[in-house]
């Protein structure tokens, strides 16, 4: 079928620029592991205060860390996108009969890729201060990191489109995805965080994926939490999707 | 093999709409090498880009190798190539790989990809740098890069824009060179340019455009024609004054303008105005520095249509 030819082909293009300069993953995923040596012995002394979750320091605040790592991971590839863009390679790709939808889905499950690499190497890294990930866990929890990165890094994209420049991009990207990182309970749980905290947080589609992801890490894995974070990600995906997709077919003027 | 009516194109700018693209009707055949010069902001992207498929114009028609442009774009971008100004590869990768990527795009397979990008290395002499990236092409390299990506899938049709803009003269050789092989292997070319050596060199018919109209159309020679006669231009020591007013009246002189401190007479015979002009400031006491015979150019031809050169605009 030509969408899924030219996704793989897109996909190898944008591997084949990854491999050839791999650091990048290595610097993705420095933040993160930073938040875990320097921010995660503090919760520590957290864990016994009243609506601290259980199960222990690091398997409340690594599956956290991941919904982090997607959102900040997927919010930069615009970046790239806009490099191409000025380079005239988003044109080029435009005259040819190639799939629109392709040019979306071909970058975005590289950026997927990406992620779960470097999940793989944080939750790796975890592990020896006291992470004590399930099998089954680790797996559904890769796929939700998989649909968040498919969602965030979708719009990322169609935000780059529509700007077209790095210096309006930068911005915007910044002062979104810190508010949606605080809303969403990952550096410290939303428990403990006044009422009025909380409701707001409600409307962050992230803050039911660190929800899920803690419950994935902490023995709750059939929990409805679970399927209603999956299902809110797998629902920004598909928005994101259609959101990007159209903005690869329209005339870049 | 490209015919518009009627085709325009208009952006919306904080002040007010441009009209960037006013109506143009273009008749391009199977086989032409076909010239689009005018100076910057005339309206020759904005124009190539409709047909590309990549804008859609605000309105009026057109078909572009065959098919309409509006409702089968798809069959329009099997069938063309569209080299950009701005160029077209990736900094990061090789240039063998955008090559084959191009052509797997347009459903050629790995191997017949590959075959045909060593085939365009080997033509467009990049074979020394086809595994190096991008970054570390030189602007000609980039440049010749661009048109192998435009000619990966073997398209009736060529859109080039500017391809030689910015190139120095060895480059820009080598890029003509290429464009004449096209043209050999039955490859229509449509091109933009500032440069009038280059239409007049390279294309069988040329359109002039300007305010985003088509100001002349037709052969070099046809286009020079309409400028009937040749062009004397007179220099002289000190102001030009003096020289104008003897000049001004004299019959055989068809019209007379001042351009760089030099006059421009247009006249039905060079070589009988010559010694003309020469005996009548003589008399005058103006004293010549410079006089010289030129056949019509094309740039005489656009200064006729638009009131400007084209050198200037361009620069
Ligand atoms: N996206 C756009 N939005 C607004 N105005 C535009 C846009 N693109 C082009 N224009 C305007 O349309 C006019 C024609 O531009 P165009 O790029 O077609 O000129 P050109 O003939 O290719 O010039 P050049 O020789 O400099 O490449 C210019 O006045 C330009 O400013
Ligand atoms: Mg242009």
């Amino acid at each position: 079928m030509k969408l899924l030819r030219d996704t793989w082909l897109m996909f190898h293009r944008y591997f084949v620029i990854f491999i050839s300069n791999p650091a990048w993953v290595i610097i993705g995923v420095a933040q993160p592991v930073l938040y875990l040596l320097l921010f995660a012995p503090l919760l520590k002394s957290l864990v016994h205060i009243p609506g601290f979750p259980s199960g222990g320091a690091y398997n409340v605040f690594v599956p956290g860390l991941l919904i982090q790592l997607g959102l900040f991971g997927a919010s930069g590839v615009g970046f790239a996108l806009i490099a191409e863009l000025r380079a005239g390679v988003i044109e080029r790709f435009r005259v040819t009969p190639v799939s629109r939808l392709s040019l979306l889905l071909g970058r975005a499950l590289r950026d997927i890729l990406t992620l779960l690499i470097q999940s793989l190497i944080l939750l790796g890294l975890a592990i020896p201060f006291g992470l004590k990930p399930t099998a089954a866990g680790v797996l559904v929890m890769l796929g939700l990191v998989a649909l968040i990165g498919l969602g965030m890094s979708s719009l990322a994209y169609a935000a780059a489109l529509a700007l077209k420049d790095e210096n309006s991009y930068a911005p915007l990207v910044f002062t979104l995805s810190l508010p949606l990182l605080l809303l969403s309970g990952v550096l410290l749980p939303l428990q403990l965080a006044p009422q009025w905290l909380q409701d707001i947080a409600k409307v962050n589609p992230l803050s039911y994926a660190v929800t899920a992801a803690r419950d994935l890490f902490n023995g709750n894995g059939g929990s409805p939490d679970v399927w209603k974070g999956l299902a809110i990600m797998a629902a920004l995906a598909i928005v994101g999707i259609a959101i990007g997709a159209r903005r690869f077919s329209r005339a870049i003027a | 093999m490209i015919h518009t009516r009627q085709l325009r194109r208009t952006f919306k700018s904080r002040r007010g709409p441009v009209e960037a693209v006013a109506g143009v009707d273009l008749d391009v055949l199977g086989g032409q090498t076909f010239g689009f010069l005018g100076p910057n902001g005339a309206g020759k992207t904005t124009t190539l880009r409709m047909l590309s498929t990549l804008m859609p114009p605000t309105s009026g028609q057109a078909t572009v190798a065959g098919f309409d442009l509006r409702r089968e774009p798809g069959r329009v971008r099997e069938r063309i190539g569209y080299v950009s100004q701005e160029g077209s590869s990736y900094e990061d990768v090789t240039g063998r790989r955008e090559l084959v990527i191009q052509g797997r795009l347009y459903g050629m397979g790995r191997a017949e990809a590959q075959r045909r990008a060593a085939e365009l290395l080997e033509s467009l002499e990049l074979v020394d740098c086809a595994d190096r990236k991008t970054k570390t092409y030189s602007g000609g390299q980039k440049r010749r890069l661009d048109v192998g990506i435009g000619l990966m899938h073997l398209p009736d049709l060529l859109f080039l824009d500017e391809p030689t803009t910015g190139l120095d003269p060895q480059s820009r050789a080598r890029m003509w060179d290429e464009v004449r092989r096209l043209r050999e292997s039955g490859t229509t070319v449509f091109l933009t340019t500032h440069y009038l050596e280059e239409a007049d060199a390279l294309c069988d018919r040329i359109a002039i455009i300007d305010h985003g109209k088509i100001v002349a159309e037709g052969t070099p020679d046809e286009l020079k024609r309409q400028v009937a006669g040749d062009v004397v231009l007179v220099g002289t020591d000190g102001p030009t004054e003096r020289a104008h007013d003897i000049l001004k009246g004299q019959d055989f002189i068809r019209e007379l303008t001042e351009e760089d401190g030099a006059l421009r007479l247009y006249v039905d015979r060079g070589e009988t105005a010559m010694p003309q002009i020469i005996r009548l400031l003589d008399g005058a006491g103006v004293t010549l520095a410079t006089l010289s015979l030129h056949r019509p150019s094309l740039d005489d031809v656009f200064f006729r249509k638009t009131g400007r050169s084209l050198r200037e605009t361009a620069a």
